[in-house]
């Protein structure tokens, strides 16, 4: 037998869904892993809640299959698939009190009244609002209005959790709360958790893993240090985290390096890749905390450039350098290491040290 | 508020001391006392009672159309049916009364269908539909239909979902439909001197028959009550109506 944490949870298998003319998901396939965080990242409209609902039951996939622990599920209409949904706007039935709210889907697999009350208890103690059992939803918090909505979701102990974007609506302070307070129940309820959302830091933070979409495709899938550190591509690369996105042309491919130049001339040294081939015209993406800046050339690679602007953030300083004739870089620096890095006053020389693995070659 | 004036005499006349219409006597109740134990009050009676039961029946049927009505239109279906349906429902809205009431009136004709009690309430649940629908249905569109999903979501079947979730979601708009369509009922008065029987009357149709042979003060007693359920009924309507937009 598999050890449980390989288990399949969800396997999706050339799923496609068109609204009208507009294809919402194309082909997409993933195995979403038991007991995992896991998460479907991207812009709005680029098929993350169409899936998350075509799995829920509340669309229906015009071709492909959605896999429950090895079962289909696709002739099952939403009351009777075992996945329960935490809502962006959280649906709490207002003419019920909390209690009431959370003992609904017990009640309607049969529980009754006095089974799923102390149930219901539980649950609202799980998500430390035991005192609000007789409130009505429109008494809540937006923060407790949401841990009501957790609590309703996992009281029919669903297989798998459905979370589509349910922080959206919270202040920045309460959302980073929730995330951590999300992930500690993820791990203590042992459900799989699949998680919407179009907030890379969010979706860093929390998964396990993340299959950051677009267009209706899935871009990558990978753990979160995967994704940021090694991006397939440009959409990815663009879209988590903030990075530089440099064009470059690939001169030479040598022991798995590829010798690639700048505009301007400025010559870059990274690893090759698949599908990346000399001559190619493609971009590199080079994270902004990987640069650093010196008043004399390094060993390493070094660009000469001019800093235009410095910027300071809190908890870093960020400095624009004009590489000469090439491109504009944007270097961060933590404040934290300021004994260690120079920061450069406006209009200086200066060289920009590449550290060789810093610029990761992309396909377009 | 000039337009208002005919209905403040009428209301003020029903209390006066005379058995003339006119001539203002001193404040007396006597009027409405004679309403009933006058010698009219047996013939009123049942005209009330009719229009009670009439209203109550119309009223109850309509709004239990008109609810299935709404959750059909709003929730299933292409928008351009959606227009359709609304249009179809309002039209006896537009539609001259005395123009449905002459058609009700042949209807019942062609179809051999002796006039009665029983014309009367089918001729007014038809007409109160509208009534009970358009608050019901403006109050269908104000739910999102996440909560549906939410209910479907925790394992509720299409027919636990009506119940437990949408209906109790409805209420105040179906409290107000009922009420509207109940009032126009109760009120109306072409419609029904059409289709009803000989020998059955309603309260308006009565007044209208005993007006007919000059205006007495009692009259006057039985509109100005008549007129205070009317406002009493609209009034509940409307902060029910308003009571539950604050809840939102």
């Amino acid at each position: 037998m598999l050890p449980v944490q390989n288990q399949v949870a969800v396997n999706v298998r050339d799923l496609v869904k068109q609204f009208g003319d507009f294809t919402a998901l194309r082909n997409v396939s993933l195995a979403i892993k038991d007991n995992e965080f896991f998460t479907l990242l991207g812009p709005s409209g680029c098929g993350k809640t169409t899936l998350l609902r075509t799995i829920a039951g509340f669309e229906h996939q015009d071709e492909g299959e959605i896999l429950l622990f090895g079962d289909s599920i696709a002739g099952l209409p939403a009351n009777q698939r075992p996945v329960n949904t935490v809502f962006q706007n959280y649906a709490l039935f207002p003419h019920m009190s909390v209690l009431e709210n959370v003992m609904f889907g017990l009640e309607m697999l049969g529980s009754s009244k006095a089974e799923a009350r102390p149930l219901a208890h539980e649950m609202l103690e799980l998500v430390r609002l035991g005192e609000f059992a007789h409130r009505k939803p429109a008494q809540l918090s937006g923060g407790q209005a949401q841990r009501v909505a957790l609590a309703r979701a996992l009281a029919p102990k669903p297989k798998v959790l459905l979370l589509d974007e349910p922080l959206s609506a919270l202040d920045l302070k309460l959302r980073k709360a929730m995330q951590l307070e999300l992930k500690a129940l993820q791990r203590e309820t042992g459900i799989t958790f699949i998680f919407v959302t179009h907030d890379q830091e969010e979706a860093l933070t929390m998964s396990d893993r993340i299959a950051v979409m677009s267009a209706g495709e899935i871009q990558q899938l990978g753990s979160p240090k995967d994704i940021y550190e090694h991006p397939d591509n440009v959409f990815v690369a663009g879209f988590i985290g903030e990075t530089n996105l440099l064009p470059v042309s690939v001169d030479e491919i040598t022991n798995g390096h590829a010798h690639c130049h700048l505009g301007g001339g400025h010559k870059v040294i990274c690893s090759a890749v698949e599908g990346v081939a000399v001559g190619n015209d493609v971009h590199i993406s080079v994270r902004p905390e990987r640069l650093r800046m010196s008043a004399q050339p390094s060993d390493q690679q070094s660009l000469p450039g001019t800093v235009v602007e410095t910027v300071y953030v809190g908890s870093d300083v960020q400095s624009y350098v004009q590489l000469n004739e090439g491109p504009l870089l944007t270097i961060r620096t933590q404040n934290s290491a300021l004994g260690k890095q120079a920061i450069f006053a406006l209009g200086t020389q200066t060289y920009v040290t590449m550290e060789t693995g810093a610029a990761r070659l992309l396909q377009d | 508020m000039i337009l208002y004036a005919p209905l403040v005499i009428v209301t003020i006349y029903s209390f006066n001391d005379s058995k003339s219409i006119i001539t203002w006597q001193g404040f007396s109740l006597r009027w409405y006392f004679d309403m009933f134990t006058g010698p009219e009050s047996a013939k009123f009676k049942v005209a009330a009672s009719n229009s009670f039961i009439i209203a109550i029946v119309s009223a109850t049927v309509a709004t239990t159309i008109a609810t299935l009505a709404a959750t059909a239109i709003v929730r299933g279906g292409a928008a351009r049916y959606r227009t359709a349906s609304l249009g179809l429902l309002s039209l006896p809205l537009m539609v001259p009364e005395i123009v449905t009431a002459v058609a009700t009136l042949i209807f019942f004709n062609t179809i051999g269908f002796s006039r009665g009690l029983t014309t009367i309430i089918l001729a007014h649940i038809v007409f109160c539909i509208p009534f009970a629908y358009l608050p019901i249905a403006a109050r269908m569109q104000g739910i999102e239909d996440t909560y549906e999903q939410a209910a479907m979501d925790l394992y509720a079947t299409k027919r636990q979902t009506f119940t437990r979730i949408l209906l109790p979601l409805m209420m105040p708009g179906i409290i107000s439909g009922y009420l509207l369509a109940f009032i126009v009922s109760l009120d109306d008065f072409i419609i029904t001197n059409f289709v009803k029987g000989a020998g059955v009357e309603t309260l308006p149709t009565a007044i209208f028959g005993a007006v007919k042979m000059g205006i007495k003060p009692n009259i006057m007693a039985i509109s100005t009550a008549l007129l205070l359920v009317s406002v009493v009924f609209v009034t509940i309507s409307y902060f029910v109506a308003k009571a539950d937009n604050k809840n939102k």
